[in-house]
């Protein structure tokens, strides 16, 4: 087994990462940028390194210095985390040039997937149903046109490094091809460093489910079961849950074997994402793997019973799965809330800032991954995930409420989050039913856009805000005292009873 | 104590002083006793009678925000003492719109140059902050002026990048 991790992320996934070292009885070293330095996950590690400067190309996405620190700490095995190198195939050959382990796939499988191009042709040959539409990069808008015409409209330009919604359009009608074209290119350009995009017909209002797979590097490969994660926001998943409304055993069983499969195509080891577009039939067609740990893996852990991160580890260090498929329950259900720092007032803008005061949930059923404290500041150099929540609970409706509770219990002061979300999602009913897609979420926000504000409470309102206020000059001795007014009792019981009727 | 605090629509005239260590407010000429404890800093247990509420506060840039079961109240509260005579400043839509950047971030696109006429809604700059890219819009239809965003500046939360006549 490892002695030492490096962890090359940073954020609440870097937290978690370090807290499975230090469960499996390994030294866990962090690395930072300079806008990270009072960050959770350095303040957790047990040995911390500087990188560079804030943007993530001069310090997160080093891979020269990421590797210099890992040799120089004598770490032997690194977790990328998601995102930045985490899906580079580059890094993981370098990692292993300098015989440091890289926790996650080799770079042969991570090339084979990384460009969505290449992982469609590839799924072409081993026979996985996927989206019609081109499996190599479009050379002109003509081409393009011509695709589209062929396939029809509706259609979606991908980029084929791309992920996370960038580089994406949907187009409606030939007319918004060049301008989407033209956009998709140039933003996969600066996302990802590569212009290439590809054609898919677009299947309006899918659901999003994927499956969580694992493989050993002994030719072992399990799933782990699905996950519903149909309720995003401009391509982005805000909330995530195992297992998904809609999937039975039979449907579970056969999406997990194609899922497998995929895997078995690429050579795949370690934990890995196929991910699916279902439409209304339950038909279902690969999209796209994920080479790495999810965001969103807590809610496949707790309806397994699994620790992901540690079987990662331990497959990284060469063990042999230590379960079969038949071994993997699926019990229970859990949803999972992306809490970001963002302003649902201002059209969900990125709102950084300093955590003023923060109050965090517990008790049954409630996991918090977070990677944020009172008194920090969160910068606006990278993405704005704060923490994950998740309920859990022996089914759908329990799972629900406890995370409805949690919300209550949560407050995040000093920056604007998006908690305010997740209370109208949980008490929607089209979400209790389950019936989700990819639009659910904007067809809801445009329903609850404009709702007055609740005045119920104003009074309570106006009495804190004016005890907050008399506190304050009461300290700094500059009140305004006024002379004692008489009022009579029954008046007073009468206010009393008004409160609390 | 006398303050008056606006919540939402409603303004209220609230009296409060301390008796025998705790808060008694009268609001509309009535008097209630309440229990207020400030668990931590801009955090309230409050018990009015039994019935229990906690509230946060939060203070941004000058604006007053208080928070009961989350949701949260936007609050003025001024000493009508000490600000008589003072009035609430409103910017209507009558007049120039400026467009500010609603985060600190970058500039990566702009989408029109000065003296362009604009729709109510449409996109005038992009800016990129936490890896998103939003697109401010304007508020009202009218021309472009005193645009000053350029592709790759910094900006700060506030600053004007332009402004809509």
């Amino acid at each position: 087994m490892f002695k030492k991790i490096l962890i090359a992320n940073r954020g609440e996934i870097a937290v978690r990462l370090i807290r499975a070292c230090h469960e499996l009885g390994i030294a866990a070293v962090a690395v930072y940028s300079d806008a990270d330095r009072a960050a959770l996950h350095v303040r957790k590690a047990d040995e911390a390194y500087r990188l560079g400067p804030p943007p993530a190309g001069e310090s997160y996405l080093k891979i020269e210095t990421v590797l210099d620190l890992a040799k120089k700490c004598g770490a032997d095995a690194i977790h990328p985390g998601y995102g930045f190198l985490s899906e580079n195939a580059k890094f993981a050959r370098a990692c292993a040039a300098v015989g440091v382990k890289f926790i996650g796939p080799s770079a042969a499988s991570m090339e084979m997937m990384g460009s969505k191009t290449r992982a469609r042709q590839n799924m072409e040959k081993a026979g996985i149903p996927f989206v019609p539409g081109t499996s190599r990069g479009l050379e002109s808008v003509d081409q393009a046109a011509e695709v589209a015409e062929k396939i029809g409209y509706p259609i979606m330009l991908k980029a084929a490094a791309g992920g996370g919604g960038k580089g994406m359009r949907l187009v409606h009608a030939p007319g918004e091809l060049k301008g989407a074209l033209e956009a998709a290119q140039s933003e996969a350009q600066r996302s990802f460093g590569d212009r290439e995009v590809y054609i898919e017909k677009a299947i309006l209002n899918p659901r999003h489910i994927e499956m969580q797979v694992l493989a050993d590097e002994h030719g072992n490969t399990i799933y782990l079961g699905e996950r519903e994660c149909s309720i995003q926001r401009r391509h982005q998943k805000v909330v995530e849950e195992a297992p998904s409304p809609i999937v039975d055993a039979d449907m579970r069983q056969r999406m997990g074997e194609v899922a497998v499969r995929v895997a078995r195509a690429a050579n795949y080891a370690n934990a890995g994402t196929i991910e699916f577009l279902v439409d209304d039939q339950k038909n279902f067609y690969f999209l796209e793997m994920n080479t790495r740990l999810q965001v969103e893996h807590p809610v496949t852990e707790i309806v397994t019973g699994l620790d992901l991160v540690h079987l990662q580890i331990r497959i990284a260090a060469g063990e042999t799965l230590p379960l079969k498929q038949a071994d993997v329950q699926i019990r229970g259900h859990a949803i999972e809330c992306r809490i970001y720092a963002e302003d649902p007032e201002n059209n969900y803008f990125p709102s950084p800032g300093k955590i003023t005061t923060l109050m965090e949930p517990a008790g049954p059923g409630i996991r918090l991954d977070g990677g944020i404290y009172e008194g920090w500041t969160v910068p606006i150099d990278y993405d704005p995930l704060l923490a994950k929540l998740v309920g859990y609970g022996e089914n759908r409706a329990q799972a629900t409420m406890r995370l409805q509770r949690a919300l209550e219990e949560y407050f995040v002061g000093g920056i604007k989050t998006n908690t305010g979300l997740f209370r109208s999602i949980l008490s929607d009913p089209n979400f209790r039913a389950g019936r989700l897609d990819t639009g659910y979420l904007e067809r809801l926000l445009k329903q609850t856009a404009g709702t007055a504000t609740d005045n119920t409470n104003s009074e309570i309102i106006a009495i804190a805000a004016g005890i907050f206020a008399a506190m304050e000059s009461e300290k700094a001795g500059t009140g305004n005292s006024p002379e004692e007014s008489a009022i009579s009792a029954w008046r007073k019981a009468a206010r009393t009873e008004a409160l609390h009727p | 104590m006398i303050y008056e605090i606006v919540v939402g629509d409603k303004t209220y005239k609230l009296t409060l002083q301390k008796r025998d260590g705790r808060w008694v407010y009268e609001l509309d000429n009535l008097e209630v006793t309440v229990d207020a404890l400030a668990v931590r800093p801009d955090v309230l247990s409050i018990l009015v009678g039994a019935k229990v509420y906690e509230i946060q506060r939060e203070r941004q840039g000058g604006e007053i925000w208080i928070w009961l079961g989350g949701v949260r109240h936007r609050v003025e509260v001024s000493d009508p003492r000490l600000l008589r005579g003072q009035k609430r400043g409103s910017s209507g839509e009558k007049g120039p719109v400026k467009i500010a950047a609603p985060m600190p971030g970058k500039v990566v696109r702009v989408l029109v140059v000065d003296g362009s006429e604009v729709e109510k809604g449409q996109g005038v700059i992009v800016i990129e902050a936490m890896k998103m890219q939003n697109e401010i819009k304007s508020h009202k239809k009218g021309t472009v002026r005193k645009l000053s965003a350029t592709v790759g500046a910094a900006v700060n939360a506030g600053d004007v990048l332009a402004i809509v006549e």
